[in-house]
């Protein structure tokens, strides 16, 4: 066991400040540990999410030395020792308190997304799919909504572009509609128009930042983008369309 | 950090650069500033020397395929090299005469466009942003690819031309086999050789060429030969990046390596001699 | 008195109290039948410990072993949870998974495929055939996502991070409930004709468990002292394999797929003691050489099932035999090695989150090393007593699902059967919900004075001058429950965590916490001691009552399962005093048809004879 020191944001929507704070800390500790310590022993009142505390619920993602990351899956002992640890909440949405954000806007992008539109079952009543059909999707559908890749996209971030760009974990929710064996829905028009795919511009902080290593950019806003070129910027298959339509 | 930047709510900072980071973030976006920017440098002055660009058999990528020949230039192909012929009279005097100014936009548009390209310089030129978490160049209405760089979206066609170029460029290894009708080879042979190998890596890890050739579809079980292709572009395309770099290296290294046995500063080691 | 007409008022057909797969399940189910329903979570939507369910969901889909049918599947989890499980709720759900399930890829699920392009399915312990429909080792996580997000757009109003801290009744009858903002501490009032409780366990009762916070048995805590009965509270099952080192971590999951897929348990002499650990009714079906264990693995229909796939409580038991002989690892569990077993992309590929999780947590690279792993408390079978059909409690307009509820496992419960159960009884309780709607003569009335008192009870502890220490209340109940209702029990060890848990209650009644209402950890926590004692003590208080071992509980006093003891489920409920009653309560007998079914030779099931 030893000590150390945590500057930890304490405040709210009308203001705050940083607070040092000095708990024992032990082998195979995780920064949400400490907090917990913190709260037990100095700051009962201090504010944060978490949950399962094995990196798969996605409910303690804070900044942490400037970065975003989850709480649970960053080790004390990644830090030298007699370094302070600053932990922030995320910058990218309204501060409810200390480490707590407003995260509601990330919901209602969900429910902007057309849910998946599923073709016919076989005569047998079952569908159908092949597994390397599937593997890119299941990709997409490892994301714990920790909203990390949301709070680090510069587009949300840094231009707060909420009204344009829906931010990354929701480019690859309809990226894994949009490549679906199953689903018969046109989503190319939404994601080129409501969802704002041409706002990326594809400088991978996402894909940096994602804890359950999902290549959010080259697997999924990429591909996404190119769909969008198929449709609306490239003039042969454009051409090649308005003939077949003929 | 500037007088722009504001502490607020959360205890972040806002501004150009803002960040609480403490890990060395900077060094990845001014390695691929100088990076690039030494590139373009040397690039630019190659290319337009119009001289010392052929040492027979070697021709330097920055000048292939050569459309015209400037003939009596010191280190210019020779007449057979060049698809058109001599230079044209006509070409206006201010406009520098010299083949690279002819091709370089192909492969140079496919490398402006490429997406990997563009982080790298979205971050390291355009500061939109600088680095994860570190605060963007403030811009008044961010629009991303969808107004001004909206060109972007044609990556494909400048990959076309790419293709096209790996092939030229095999020729050109081809035709370093062989000096003055006699079979043979030397360290130039390799250069130009690895050249395209390189380049090739760089070009079928495109992701337009990944995309095109198997991400379009959704049933890739239905095409098994577009899906084995797609897993290779896979392959490919998780080291985009390192393909980008080293064929980059690589082709400015041609180049020098042809100019400096085209101007005599050292000897090419070959089976010829 | 709080004027009611100030205070934030929903109005719903149904509350759904809880957001996991059966709450989920529930709501959509209530949307689909026209019911103005709310949902309420602690957390944020999608947060909830499904999530954590890693090996698969149990349907007798068929997909990879023709064999199979729902019967067999019946039959496993009767015997899975020694004969003492409601009957007609395991039927219910062995017959109605695979429907839950196929539905699930409608809304967007996407699970592993078979070959022939069908959900693929796993072996599990206690399942006969390969059963489990799986999406690699995050099947919890594609179960609430699907349901969420299908769950978005049937218009049942969400209310997120809020705390449900009392029920309200209308005479006998349910009329609403009363709940905390847990972001700004302010109170809302839910009217409902009906609530249904799907808040899961109490797992945060003990140290050492695969909980989260959210796990402190209110549901179970709530519906008690609105009258309810629970059923079962003895039955916890010790899920053999969490995590051990590192000590932040000790608790956590490492999924029973490790097993499923080929992982073997050694001891600290490089000896795979689980094959001294058979019991005789699985004999016949378990293998006894490593040879034929992996014979099984490779696919051999004929081989017999290696001994580390038994049940969860005889797996949980012969670990903790062989730490306590001294046979331990160096941090006091045993080693689980799949490094030997498959090779390392397949394990990549197979166990991805486990992979991460180890190698992230712990810095051991799970294909190469062996696991480190021990009993951690896992799962309630015991909850909130129900109708089979309906999923209704005792109090009329009170329903329950998923953990929350008691007897769809008996004594233990197989893996894999808790996500279907989620969805299949998720479901059963919505429609439950709708026909007691129906025939509701008259709207409830919400009275005023029990609101007041519930919002009284929960601002008083911002008040008080000073009092103990939240934190250290939960600490002080875990140690007692972990000291005293265990793994492991002995008849006057439990008689000491009554008593103690009785002495600590004044306690709970004078916590204090800091007065700042936004999202106050101090304050939920001392709001979660409540639920935490209660749970405890019907624990307590039916493990002591039960003089035998049976599934999820282990009496050293009363070694082995009692012919006796099958007859009779412990009940527990509230007196009027306020004090706890623990009853014995004589089981129904079966319907002939299904004891048929569940004593049957398997070679008879196979081929259809029963």
């Amino acid at each position: 066991m030893s000590k150390r020191t945590f500057r930890i944001w304490r405040g709210d929507a009308e203001g705050g400040e940083f607070e040092e704070y000095t708990v024992e800390v032990g082998p195979g500790m995780v920064v949400l540990d400490a907090i917990h310590r913190v709260q037990a022993e100095h700051a009962s009142d201090l504010a944060v999410r978490w949950n399962c505390k094995a990196g798969k619920c996605g409910s303690c993602s804070m900044e942490i030395d400037g970065m975003p990351k989850l709480g649970c899956m960053t080790r004390l002992g990644d830090y030298p020792e007699s370094h302070t640890i600053t932990i922030q909440p995320l910058k990218t949405f309204p501060l409810i308190k200390d480490l707590v954000t407003d995260v509601s806007w990330n919901f209602a992008q969900n429910k902007r997304i057309k849910p998946l539109q599923p073709k016919p079952r076989d005569a047998d009543g079952e569908h159908r799919m092949q597994q390397e059909d599937v593997d890119r999707i299941q990709e997409f559908r490892k994301c714990i909504e920790c909203y990390l890749c949301q709070d680090t996209c510069h587009v949300l971030r840094d231009h707060d572009r909420k009204d344009a760009f829906v931010g990354p974990r929701f480019m690859i929710r309809v990226g894994q509609l949009a490549m679906h064996p199953l689903d018969t829905e046109d989503r190319i028009p939404a994601i080129k128009e409501e969802l704002g795919s041409g706002y990326c511009n594809i400088t991978r902080c996402c894909t940096e930042v994602c804890p359950e290593h999902i290549n959010i950019t080259d697997n999924g806003i990429i591909p996404l983008k190119e769909r969008v070129v198929d449709r609306y910027y490239d003039p042969i298959k454009m051409l090649l369309r308005k003939v077949r339509g003929a | 950090m500037s007088e722009l930047v504001q502490i607020r709510v959360g205890g972040h900072q806002t501004g150009l650069g803002a960040t609480c980071r403490v890990d060395d973030w900077k060094t990845g976006p001014t390695a691929t500033f100088l990076g690039l920017s030494f590139f373009i440098v040397y690039a630019t002055w190659a290319g337009l020397q119009g001289a010392h660009y052929y040492a027979g058999p070697y021709l330097s990528p920055l000048y292939s395929p050569v459309v015209w020949t400037k003939l009596g230039v010191p280190g210019a192909a020779p007449l057979e090299h060049a698809l058109l012929g001599e230079w044209p009279a006509w070409w206006p005097a201010l406009i520098p005469a010299t083949p690279a100014a002819l091709i370089l936009i192909f492969p140079g548009s496919f490398r402006f466009t490429c997406y990997y390209y563009r982080k790298a310089y979205y971050r390291a030129f355009g500061m939109t942003p600088p680095g994860c978490a570190v605060g963007a160049l403030p811009q008044s209405q961010y629009k991303g690819e969808t107004a001004l760089l909206i060109f972007q979206n044609l990556h494909r066609y400048a990959l076309y031309f790419a293709i096209l170029f790996i092939f030229i460029l095999y020729y050109d290894a081809a035709l370093a086999f062989s000096k003055d009708g006699e079979f043979g080879f030397g360290v130039g042979t390799l250069v130009l050789l690895i050249n395209p190998t390189l380049l090739a890596g760089y070009t079928f890890g495109c992701h337009s060429w990944r995309h095109l050739i198997g991400g379009g579809l959704n049933l890739h079980s239905k095409s098994p030969l577009r899906h084995s292709l797609w897993k290779m572009a896979t392959v490919l395309n998780e080291r985009h990046m390192l393909f980008a770099w080293l064929s980059l290296f690589w082709v400015g290294f041609t180049d020098f390596y042809v100019r400096m046995v085209s101007m005599g500063v050292i000897t090419d080691l070959n089976t010829w001699s | 008195m709080v004027d009611l007409n100030e205070l934030q008022t929903f109005e719903h057909d149904v509350l759904v109290i809880g957001a996991g797969g059966a709450g989920l399940r529930a709501a959509i189910q209530c949307a689909a039948l026209g019911l103005d329903t709310g949902i309420v979570s602690k957390s944020l939507l999608g947060k909830a410990h499904t999530v954590m369910a890693e090996g698969g969901m149990a349907a007798a889909l068929r997909n990879v072993d023709k064999r199979d049918n729902w019967k067999i599947h019946f039959r496993d989890t009767m015997r899975g949870g020694k004969f003492l499980n409601n009957w007609r709720m395991a039927q219910l759900h062995a017959q109605q998974a695979p429907d839950r399930v196929r539905e699930l890829e409608d809304w967007g699920a996407v699970f592993d495929r078979t070959q022939d392009g069908l959900i693929n399915q796993r072996n599990f312990g206690g399942h006969r055939y390969p059963r489990l429909a799986h999406v690699g080792d995050r099947t919890g996580l594609e179960l609430i996502r699907t349901l969420q997000d299908h769950g978005v757009h049937q218009g049942f109003a969400t209310h997120m991070e809020c705390k449900i801290i009392g029920l309200v009744k209308d005479g006998d009858r349910i009329a609403g409930a009363v709940g905390l903002w847990r972001e700004h501490g302010r109170f809302v009032l839910f009217k409902a004709k009906a609530v249904i409780m799907a808040t899961g366990g109490g797992g945060r009762c003990w140290r050492v468990t695969s909980n989260s916070w959210e796990y402190s048995g209110d549901g179970a805590a709530l519906a008690y002292d609105a009258g309810a009965e629970l059923m079962d509270m003895e039955f916890t099952q010790f899920h053999p394999t969490g995590m051990v080192w590192p000590p932040s971590v000790s608790g956590v999951l490492v999924t029973e797929g490790v097993r499923g897929e080929g992982g073997i348990l050694l001891n600290n002499k490089g000896e795979r003691f689980m094959f001294n650990y058979i019991p005789e009714r699985f004999a016949p079906e378990t293998a006894d050489t490593k040879e034929e264990a992996a014979r099984w693995l490779s696919g051999d229909k004929n081989a017999r099932r290696p001994p580390e796939l038994l049940t969860r409580d005889v797996v949980a038991r012969a670990i903790r035999s062989e730490v306590q002989a001294g046979r331990g690892s160096p941090h006091g569990g045993a080693f689980l090695d799949i490094a030997n077993q498959r090779p390392a992309d397949y394990i990549k590929r197979k166990l991805p989150s486990m992979y991460h999780q180890f190698k992230e947590l712990a810095e051991v690279d799970i294909t190469k090393d062996p696991m480190e792993v021990g009993p951690t408390l896992h799962y309630f079978m015991g909850g909130i007593k129900v109708e089979a059909d309906s999923q209704m409690s005792k109090v009329p307009g009170l329903f329950a699902c998923g953990e929350a509820s008691a007897g769809m496992h008996g004594a233990n419960r197989l893996g894999g059967n808790s996500l279907s159960d989620l969805i299949v009884f998720g479901k059963l309780s919505g429609d439950g919900a709708d026909a007691y709607i129906k025939a509701l003569p008259a709207d409830p009335k919400v009275d005023g004075s029990q609101v007041s008192a519930i919002i009284k009870h929960a601002t008083d502890i911002l008040n008080r001058e000073d009092g103990p220490n939240p934190f250290v209340v939960h600490e002080e109940i875990q140690e007692i429950m972990g000291e005293g209702a265990g793994i492991v029990r002995q008849g006057d060890e439990l008689q000491t965590a009554v008593t103690k848990l009785g002495e600590i209650k004044p306690r709970i009644e004078s916590v204090k916490a800091h007065a700042a209402p936004q999202f106050n950890a101090g304050w939920h926590e001392a709001l979660d001691l409540q639920s935490l004692v209660t749970v405890g003590e019907a624990v307590a208080r039916a493990a002591l009552m039960r003089e035998e071992s049976r599934g999820g509980h282990t009496r050293l006093d009363f070694e082995g399962e009692r012919e006796e003891w099958q007859k009779y489920n412990i009940v527990v409920s509230k007196q009027p005093d306020g004090g706890m009653l623990a009853q014995k309560v004589e089981r129904p007998d079966p319907p002939e048809e299904l004891s048929k079914i569940a004593y049957a030779k398997i070679e008879d099931l196979e081929a259809g004879n029963v």
